[in-house]
């Protein structure tokens, strides 16, 4: 009983959470986790996801500058979407190239 | 209290559990949404020595940039100049004379309303050609000065005061288009400064050819109002390390342009090997004053000035940048000497979780 109480409230919160986090949620629920985070591994981003931001950095970000050498994955969020703006890329670009920062 | 809370009944231990669970959940979400959206500074660090005629002056700078994310269609970011300048007391007097700067750059909100629009609100560095929005941070120019047009269409300070609209108009493989259009007060405090005007950029990029063809328009809407026109062609052929960038800008009183290629060698173990570190860069400038009203901040005279540069890239995201410049005008040719060391710094705000 006090099992199912749980799981039904689980769900609900869950539902009610959706909306206000709606942008990120739907971003973060096809990304494997950053390494910074604490939740246990998923699958790793398909190969084709990789290479695609792969080619959208070089395309993207390269064109200015060189890659910087290690970051802490927990500001990778706010460099794609500081460069969205700065670099105007398109929400699918800054999708991709958070899945390339994070994989 | 929680153990006799417990002891009471089996629904209060039931509310419990649920109330635990759904703080849990929440604090998982929020963790989850906030893992990647840290606040970071981040930004360029250097020492420079420039010879200008003759005269060398030193001078330590840093240029922190700070993003803020507020939420998820939020952010805030700013980026400041701390610089000190020795240069040597003149008349041939020994000794140096230093003076120092301390100022923002620009400080502005971004709001991402939708998939196509961002709206920029505060000041922010004005969206004219290439260099000012993308080359001008002291870590990515591969020459510590601008190029001799920097001046021609933004507006002396190249930071606007007021609002802009920007984003991705357009964006498939084979084709993106983007756009930025802004308005600019005319505002006299020292740190936001700036002149009232109005205008915009669009860049068509072929990813595949690698090539950016963009057209820029500024107006200035005080004063004598006067109109300047750009565009801009870059060019990065795919799998190598060539790089081509060019501007043109004219306005009413004077024109010009400049053009830089720099390329890095994959052939001795790629880009990260002691030879592919090294970066040979030349940059071609060249102003053409139209008559003789002096309003753009460009030289009163033609000039000419050929920048030869060899930068090399260390690790850890240290470049040491030097250059020679020879500049020809009518009122005298001179040299530059050039050498400079600069580090660029990313780092969050705080550790988290």
């Amino acid at each position: 009983m006090t099992m199912t109480f749980t799981l039904r409230m689980l769900t609900i919160s869950a539902l009610l959470s959706t909306p206000l986090y709606s942008q990120n949620a739907t971003l973060k629920a096809s990304l494997p986790p950053a390494s910074g985070s604490k939740q246990p591994a998923t699958t790793p981003a398909p190969t084709s996801h990789v290479s695609e931001g792969q080619q959208i950095f070089e395309q993207q970000c390269s064109r200015c500058h060189n890659a910087p050498e290690g970051f802490s994955p927990r500001i990778s969020g706010t460099i794609i979407r500081h460069m969205r703006v700065r670099a105007s890329l398109s929400q699918h670009e800054e999708t991709e190239l958070l899945r390339f920062l994070n994989p | 209290m929680l153990s006799h809370l417990f002891n009471r009944s089996n629904s209060r231990r039931v509310c419990i559990v649920k109330a635990i669970a759904i703080a849990s959940l929440f604090v998982c979400c929020a963790h989850d949404v906030d893992a990647q959206d840290t606040p970071l500074i981040s930004g360029g660090g250097g020492f420079t020595a420039n010879t200008n005629g003759g005269k060398t002056t030193y001078s330590p700078i840093v240029e922190p940039l700070l993003a803020l994310p507020l939420g998820p269609h939020l952010l805030v970011e700013s980026r400041a100049a701390l610089e000190e300048a020795w240069t040597p007391n003149p008349k041939n007097e020994p000794g140096f004379n230093h003076s120092h700067f301390v100022g923002l750059t620009y400080l502005q909100g971004d709001w991402i309303v939708s998939k196509h629009l961002t709206v920029v609100a505060g000041s922010f560095l004005m969206p004219f050609e290439t260099y000012n929005e993308r080359l001008s941070p002291i870590w990515i120019g591969n020459f510590q000065s601008a190029p001799l047009t920097y001046a021609l269409g933004n507006m002396s300070t190249g930071v606007a005061t007021g609002a802009m609209v920007r984003g991705s108009a357009f964006s498939r493989q084979k084709l993106t288009i983007d756009y930025a259009a802004y308005f600019s007060a005319r505002e006299g405090n020292q740190y936001f400064a700036s002149e009232r005007s109005s205008g915009g950029r669009t860049n068509f990029y072929l990813p595949d050819k690698r090539l950016e063809i963009g057209f820029s328009y500024n107006r200035l809407l005080q004063g004598t109002h006067e109109n300047f026109y750009g565009t801009h062609v870059w060019w990065e052929p795919a799998n190598t390390a060539f790089r081509f960038r060019s501007e043109f800008a004219r306005g009413h009183h004077a024109q010009g342009y400049w053009i830089e290629v720099d390329y890095r060698t994959q052939a001795f173990h790629g880009l990260d090997s002691w030879v592919g570190r090294i970066e040979p860069v030349f940059r071609m400038n060249q102003t053409f004053r139209r008559d003789t009203n002096f309003s753009d901040g460009l030289a009163l005279v033609d000039t000419q000035r050929a920048d030869f540069g060899l930068d090399y890239n260390l690790p850890h995201n240290t470049r040491v940048l030097t250059s020679y410049s020879r500049q020809f005008a009518s009122t005298g040719n001179h040299n530059i000497w050039q050498t400079g060391l600069v580090y660029r710094f990313l780092f969050p705000t705080w550790k988290g979780k």
